[in-house]
């Protein structure tokens, strides 16, 4: 029973994760993306891969939180949803900006910050990736815990490589860069600190 | 004053698309999208193809064309205008929103009538103006320019208006106006969208003798229909050799002066944005390439022309390093 209530918890959130690339599948095809289809399509997988990966490391806290252990049983799912709205965007960037150009993702990759840093965000990502199944966890035993740690900068990266392409007006990209900070200051070991505070107090 | 008729333009006849399979695009796009997905469902399909419902001029023009002609001039290479619903749906209008389908949705608060344009420094005959004056000064014509934004997009529009260059004339700059400044209307009332994103209001700038060069042209109107607010109703600049935001909406005051003026995108990033903002493929701005650009509605990206492909501007700049002017 109670695995049954995990599996549908888990088809919801498949659903969910699907809704915006099937809604971008419908615009493209009924010619509905706007004025420039690509930066649309650019812009909105890229915004969904954002969004995800926050979600993706909401769910720690979210565990901290609630005491239940489902945020943790759907990390994984919300983390290659993240990556595969990534990969999508990078799809994008590549065959249409670069026609799938070396060269030019060379001069893209050492002349334009914000391309460097999103690609490094894709780069940090992609062994997470690999690694995200259980016979990988196991096999890299305590060492896929340190590994998968690399979310954090890469959730930096993709918040830098978001403020750093917008023109003027940054309260967008911002809003998500304090979201971001937010969640990686509730991991901080706050409550040793307080411990550790108090402590000094008492001995002096 | 001479009026080229016929400028050098480096686009072959061969790089133009033909117009029906222009008018097609957006079927031709759906295709696209259906064969890269893989999701070629028969009834998908049809959905695309009843949507397949790009605006044409002739179109618009039977729909509320109100400005009366008097001729119409091609300077983009015969390259079909971008639809009206893509010029007038995807903007920088910042006082009424950063988001480019912002202008169109909050731009209905802008009053373009009345309005005054008023004329003041190094002239021997400043004045306001009010618009409906204004409009009567010249029999307008239509000019088919390329547009470039400075990020990367472009659009091909029928711009309605006259030049630039005999108007300024009749307020008789002096000897001193060595540049012309532009402001454009900020009324917190009137755009209340506006916030903090750039300081107003939006000023831009010209050198005299670019503002006075044939190209350089005042429009009041596109594709044959008065200029819609958020277009930069009732009157704008456009500067088809130089980025679009050169191209100041919205004016309400121009001034002559012997000194350079301060213009807005190059007081806030000036590292990024520089006075002169001429097109220019072989210098690139610090976070993006200008060598490429993509034509509203394509899919990929085509290669930017020397000053938007309007070569008899460059002898305003034979004697600048458009490097370190750019």
């Amino acid at each position: 029973m109670q695995l049954s209530r995990l599996f549908w918890i888990k088809a919801a959130l498949w659903l969910l994760c699907l809704a915006p690339a099937a809604w971008l599948v419908w615009l493209t095809m009924s010619a509905n993306l706007g004025p420039d289809p690509v930066a649309t399509l650019e812009h909105q997988t890229g915004l969904r891969a954002l969004q995800l990966l926050l979600l993706t490391l909401g769910m720690t806290p979210l565990r901290q939180l609630s005491g239940r252990p489902e945020p943790l049983q759907l990390r994984r799912t919300l983390g290659l949803f993240a990556y595969f709205y990534m990969c999508a965007h990078f799809a994008m960037y590549l065959v249409f900006d670069l026609e799938l150009s070396l060269p030019k993702l060379g001069e893209d990759l050492v002349k334009r910050t914000w391309i460097t840093l999103g690609f490094s965000c894709w780069l940090f990502l992609l062994p997470l990736a690999i690694t995200s199944t259980n016979g990988w966890q196991r096999r890299l035993k305590r060492a896929w815990k340190s590994l998968h740690r690399l979310i954090y900068p890469a959730a930096l990266l993709a918040c830098c490589h978001f403020v750093w392409l917008v023109k003027k007006d940054e309260t967008e990209p911002l809003t998500y860069f304090s979201i971001l900070l937010v969640l990686l200051a509730s991991r901080l070991p706050w409550g040793k600190w307080r411990k550790g505070i108090i402590g000094a107090q008492t001995t002096t | 004053m001479l009026i080229r008729t016929s400028p050098q333009h480096p686009v072959r006849s061969s790089e133009i698309t033909p117009e029906a399979v222009y008018n097609d695009r957006r079927r031709f796009l759906a295709r696209l999208g259906l064969s890269a997905i893989g999701l070629a469902t028969a009834g998908c399909g049809k959905a695309a193809d009843s949507s397949a419902n790009a605006i044409t001029p002739k179109q618009v023009a039977a729909a509320g064309a109100d400005l009366k002609l008097e001729r119409r001039t091609d300077m983009a290479g015969k390259e079909t205008p971008t639809p009206y619903d893509s010029v007038t749906h995807y903007n920088n209008y910042y006082e009424f929103g950063t988001d480019k389908s912002e202008p169109a949705q909050f731009a209905g608060t802008l009053r373009p009538r009345p309005w005054t344009v008023e004329v003041a420094g190094e002239c021997e005959a400043p004045g306001r103006m009010d618009i409906a004056d204004l409009l009567k000064l010249y029999p307008l014509e239509e000019r088919v320019y390329r547009h470039r934004c400075v990020e990367g997009w472009s659009i091909v529009v029928p711009w309605d208006g006259f030049a630039l260059g005999p108007f300024l004339a009749r307020f008789k700059p002096t000897s001193k106006a060595r540049f012309v400044s532009f402001t454009t209307l900020y009324d917190r009332k009137q755009m209340p969208e506006a916030g903090g994103a750039l300081p107003w209001p939006y000023r831009e700038a010209l050198r005299i003798d670019e503002a006075m060069h044939p190209l350089a042209f005042l429009s009041v109107g596109l594709y044959g229909k008065t200029l819609p607010n958020q277009n930069g109703a009732p009157l704008r600049l456009t500067l088809p050799w130089k980025y679009g935001f050169k191209s100041i909406k919205s004016i309400v005051r121009i001034e002559f002066s012997e000194s350079a003026p301060q213009t807005t995108w190059s007081a806030v990033a000036p590292d990024e944005y520089g006075f002169y903002a001429n097109v220019n493929p072989g210098v690139d701005h610090p976070r993006w390439s200008q060598k490429t650009e993509r034509r509203l509605g394509e899919l990929f990206k085509r290669p930017t022309l020397m000053f938007n492909g309007y070569p008899e501007v460059a002898s305003l700049y034979s004697n600048l390093d458009l490097r370190a002017y750019f």
